[in-house]
């Protein structure tokens, strides 16, 4: 058996080998070197690292165990420093911690452990390092590059003791970085030497809206700005000097400026080097029996930094080494970014700007909502597209960039939904080479075997065995379409993105359905998105969204209710019911106790119990009793059982108490007016506290109000206090409580609308971040805050005391307890 | 051999269309349950988990949720995907009124299911 030694475990050496053992595990003896001291990961996602959304062990693609698995040896933590290629070894040493895998110098090469390794042929894969231009300063502590899962471990420790962070570079990671470092309560400046923001994906146009927006949400953008020096303070980093003389004080800095290929290892080997390592068509080096493949690679004078062309140089090399194709060719790759820059979608492909005078030029501003999309149009194809802001059909105008697939005469139609909502592009019509999953490199041609080879009749079954999908998942309609067209019916999986898992889709795209095909009851969702089949896990979820969507129109279909929202009371452990009524703001009267007293001992309540939302809850109700008591009371329903807004608990404010600066109850009894029963993913409770002392505890509730000195009101999201304890973060300060309303309207809305079902707002804030959060619902980033509100007067006005039942019950046997019926005859039972 | 009985439960409008309700035959709670698609299921009411009433769960054309924990089983088979059962009864609709045999040992596959019946 041959022995292949691979050079790199980052994502393409990782990938190549993948390839390699797809086609012939038996083919090689394989050994890795990798500078990591990890299994290889997906670098793309680091900025979820940094910003904590995820966790490492989420992004790994290749656990260490997989190596096993695979018989592959990993020298993990060993860095390849020289192929003798006369003697054919490859020699690595193993780093130390204070090495950087991707630094020049190693630090004790003295003592360094030498490993050596034999080999038939060898794999570069030894990616790229972060670019540090050479100004002084950029040793001090506190000065970082953003390249690894270390670097991310040592920002965000060192984060947690500024105020103040920059990051040189305006480009993708920069901003990523950015991103990652706003979730760690610092302010972040951004620095660009050049005139705009991400100078290689946008115009100058584009640009501007996304500094705009960037601005929005709170980061600082400083743009034509050179750094001469970042200056100490204290012995570690204090700011930054620039050349036109200025200054900006600093307690961190996040260089990103841009990758360089590493090549020394090729270059001391003697193998051809120019920018990157030069390689052929076949992605072998100057040398026959080494080859490379990924980001140190120079092929055809150009050098990639993205996934998709690294793939596909993967596949080439993997046909070629294992000789399943020896002419196998790499041409060069048409590039096309998709990405999410903090919460803004942006697709770009080609080129920016038009250098020809015929190039047609097509652009769409909405400045407002920053929305910008321009299409570059030659000999009727695509050179390059922007779509900042809203990247809808970005799926489509990437297939027709990458297969160079003439555009239809009306080139809106690519830029926009087209009328009559139809597929613009036929997936069966694409080349068997197109590229369908860009995120994970997967042509049309792997996926279609698979669902005729295979058996995969579903898009998760597809992404199981092949990967596509399962990056983005813009692709899965693309996908789907195959499953169609090959094998009549698309089967699904449930799947964790899904809003329900009954109907494949996310939420978003799942409110745009029931939007367009204006649905209106559950079981239209099930025969218009569902082929007619019902699911028994998805039928609440729905129930809540449809009743969302349209607050007043929306059929309401019982069946898709669970029991406690069908009889307006919540079931317990013996079928039993409790009953609580609404007391806003946790007042109450004589007359009223009086009342819910004598119906307590009139229908035999086992319990009479005060609840945390100051309210009272009666327990042991029968079922059959249900009507009969919410009468007697005569108070509204106080929604103790739906996931929906429940209490506004509030302390006694300025009335009574001599600390309080604010009137607590006033306004939390129009806050509880104004919300109740609300239906939302899940329960939201609120407080509003008459001072900082904080005895309604709002602090810890999903929307807390606290009133400070000054007739302020403060505006915290996303507190807890279950299973989970979090303090709120603080939304906004505000003048008075017409402004109060006017933000939880936002904040509800919002969490109505993009919440997953059964997600609590503690866990919506973060995930999506308290900041973007602000920038969408305070600075209105997105201006969609005219109609969140407007939706959200709708849904109050819609509110009806769901206790007037009582009166007319909404289906027959509503409150029927278990009917004792009786035999009509015996018969003998044969089985 | 077993004695059986028939038992006439009402008009099948009598029961909200997706929905379910309880009845007693013979001291056991049945819950009998009217799907979307017209047709008629029958089970034993309690759940073998904690004795919810599995006629309040929800519903669709295979399954039902238990309301307290969210047990599920088969509306047919009465298997539970936890590995526990509850009995199914056989339905039918004669004249607008749901009948329903129950005897107090039923046969699935050829084998006597006990279920937690009384006898």
């Amino acid at each position: 058996m041959k022995k292949l030694v691979v050079i790199g475990n980052g994502m393409a050496g990782a990938r190549v080998v993948e390839e390699i053992l797809a086609r012939d595990a038996q083919a090689f003896e394989i050994v890795m070197f990798g500078a990591e001291p990890y299994g290889n990961y997906n670098r793309i996602l680091l900025s979820n690292i940094l910003n904590q959304t995820q966790q490492p062990a989420e992004i790994f693609m290749n656990t260490l165990s997989w190596y096993q698995e695979n018989n592959i040896r990993l020298h993990a933590g060993v860095k390849a420093v020289e192929i003798d290629r006369k003697n054919k070894k490859v020699a690595g040493i193993r780093l130390s911690k204070e090495d950087a895998p991707y630094g020049t110098k190693i630090v004790n090469t003295a003592s360094a452990e030498i490993i050596e390794e034999d080999y038939d042929y060898v794999i570069l894969a030894t990616g790229s390092r972060p670019f540090v231009p050479p100004f002084a300063g950029a040793d001090l502590p506190g000065v970082f590059v953003f390249r690894t899962i270390d670097d991310c471990d040592g920002i965000a420790a060192y984060a947690k003791n500024c105020r103040k962070a920059a990051v040189i570079g305006g480009g993708l990671l920069g901003l990523e970085a950015a991103r990652g470092l706003m979730t760690h309560d610092v302010e972040v400046t951004v620095i660009e030497a050049g005139p705009q923001l991400m100078q290689m994906q946008l115009d100058s146009e584009s640009g501007d809206i996304l500094r705009r927006t960037m601005e929005g949400m709170g980061v600082r953008v400083l743009t034509g700005s050179l750094t001469a020096q970042i200056t100490e303070r204290d012995g570690k980093v204090g700011g930054l000097l620039f050349k036109d003389g200025s200054a900006l004080e600093t307690d961190m800095v996040v260089i990103s400026a841009g990758i360089r290929p590493i090549t020394e290892i090729a270059q001391v080997s003697h193998i051809d080097v120019n920018r990157g390592i030069v390689c052929d068509d076949q992605m072998r080096t100057s040398d026959p029996e080494i080859f490379a493949v990924g980001e140190c690679v120079e092929h055809r004078e150009k050098l990639y930094g993205l996934v998709e062309p690294i793939w596909e140089q993967a596949r080439v090399l993997a046909d070629v080494i294992t000789e399943k194709n020896p002419d196998a060719a790499y041409e060069g790759s048409r590039t096309g970014t998709k990405l999410k820059v903090m919460g803004v979608e942006l697709v770009s492909m080609g080129q920016t700007d038009p250098d020809q005078p015929d190039d047609e030029v097509l652009v769409y501003r909405n400045p407002n909502r920053g929305i910008y999309k321009k299409l570059l149009v030659r000999d009727e194809r695509i050179l390059g597209a922007i779509l900042l802001g809203d990247a809808e059909f970005s799926d489509t105008l990437m297939q027709f960039f990458m297969n160079e697939k003439e555009l239809p005469e009306n080139r809106s139609e690519v830029l926009f939904a087209s009328v009559e909502g139809t597929t613009l592009l036929a997936a069966a019509d694409l080349p068997d080479g197109a590229q369908i999953c860009n995120c994970n490199g997967v042509c049309k041609k792997t996926i279609v075997d698979c669902i005729e080879n295979d058996g995969a009749t579903s898009v998760a079954a597809v992404g199981a065995k092949t990967k596509a999908g399962k990056g983005c998942g813009s692709c899965r309609g693309l996908i789907a379409q195959l499953i169609e067209s090959a094998v009549g019916e698309v089967q699904y999986d449930a799947s964790e993105h899904y809003y329900v898992p009954g109907v494949p889709l996310e939420k978003s795209q799942l409110i745009r359905e029931i939007r367009d095909r204006k649905i209106k009851s559950v079981s239209e969702v099930f025969a218009q998105l569902c082929g007619g089949r019902e699911h028994v896990d998805s039928k609440v979820g729905l129930a809540s969204l449809l009743k969302t969507v349209w607050p007043k129109e929306y059929e309401d279909e019982r069946d898709a209710r669970f029991i406690n929202d069908r009889v307006h009371a919540n079931i317990q452990k013996d079928g039993t019911f409790s009953v609580v009524p609404r007391i806003y703001g946790g007042v109450t009267s004589a007359e009223d106790l009086l009342r819910i007293a004598n119906a307590a001992v009139k229908y035999n309540v086992k319990m009479v119990k005060f609840t945390g939302g100051q309210r009272i809850d009666l327990l042991g109700v029968k079922k059959e009793d249900l009507p009969g008591i919410w009468k007697d009371i005569g108070i509204p329903s106080g929604h103790a059982y739906t996931k929906a807004f429940r209490t506004c608990k509030s302390c006694v404010g300025t009335d009574f108490c001599r600390f309080g600066l604010g009137d607590s109850i006033s306004l939390s009894q129009k806050i509880e007016i104004r919300y109740q029963g609300m239906e939302c993913p899940h329960k939201v409770k609120m407080a509003v506290t008459g001072c900082p002392r904080n005895c309604a505890e709002a602090y810890v509730k999903d929307v807390g109000v606290v009133a400070i000195e000054g007739d302020r009101w403060e505006l915290y999201i996303g507190g807890a206090a279950g299973s989970i304890i979090r303090k709120g973060d603080l939304m906004c300060t505000v003048d008075d409580e017409v402004a109060v309303i006017k933000y939880v309207d936002r904040f509800l809305q919002y969490y109505r609308e993009h919440a997953k079902y059964l997600e609590r707002t503690y866990g919506f804030v973060e995930r999506i971040g308290v900041d973007v959060l602000k920038g969408i619902l305070i600075e209105d980033s997105l201006g969609i805050c005219a109609q969140l509100e407007e939706r959200m007067q709708e849904a109050v006005e819609a509110y009806r005391d769901p206790w007037a039942e009582a009166d007319v019950p909404a289906y027959i046997n509503q409150f029927q307890g278990p009917q004792l019926v009786e035999v009509v005859r015996e018969v003998n039972n044969n089985g | 051999m077993d004695r059986a009985y028939i038992i006439n439960l009402g008009p099948l409008e009598d029961i909200a269309i997706g929905q379910g309700r309880c009845f007693i035959v013979k001291d056991t709670e049945v819950a009998v349950f009217r799907l979307r698609d017209g047709s008629v299921a029958a089970i034993e009411n309690q759940c073998p988990h904690r004795k919810g009433p599995l006629a309040e769960g929800i519903i669709d054309q295979q399954f039902v949720v238990c309301p307290l924990h969210g047990h599920k089983f088969d509306l047919e088979t009465g298997q539970g995907e936890g590995g526990e059962c509850v009995r199914v009864f056989n339905t039918w609709i004669e004249h607008g009124n749901i009948y329903m045999q129950f005897s107090p040992y039923v046969f699935i596959d050829g084998k006597i299911t006990a279920g937690t019946n009384n006898n």
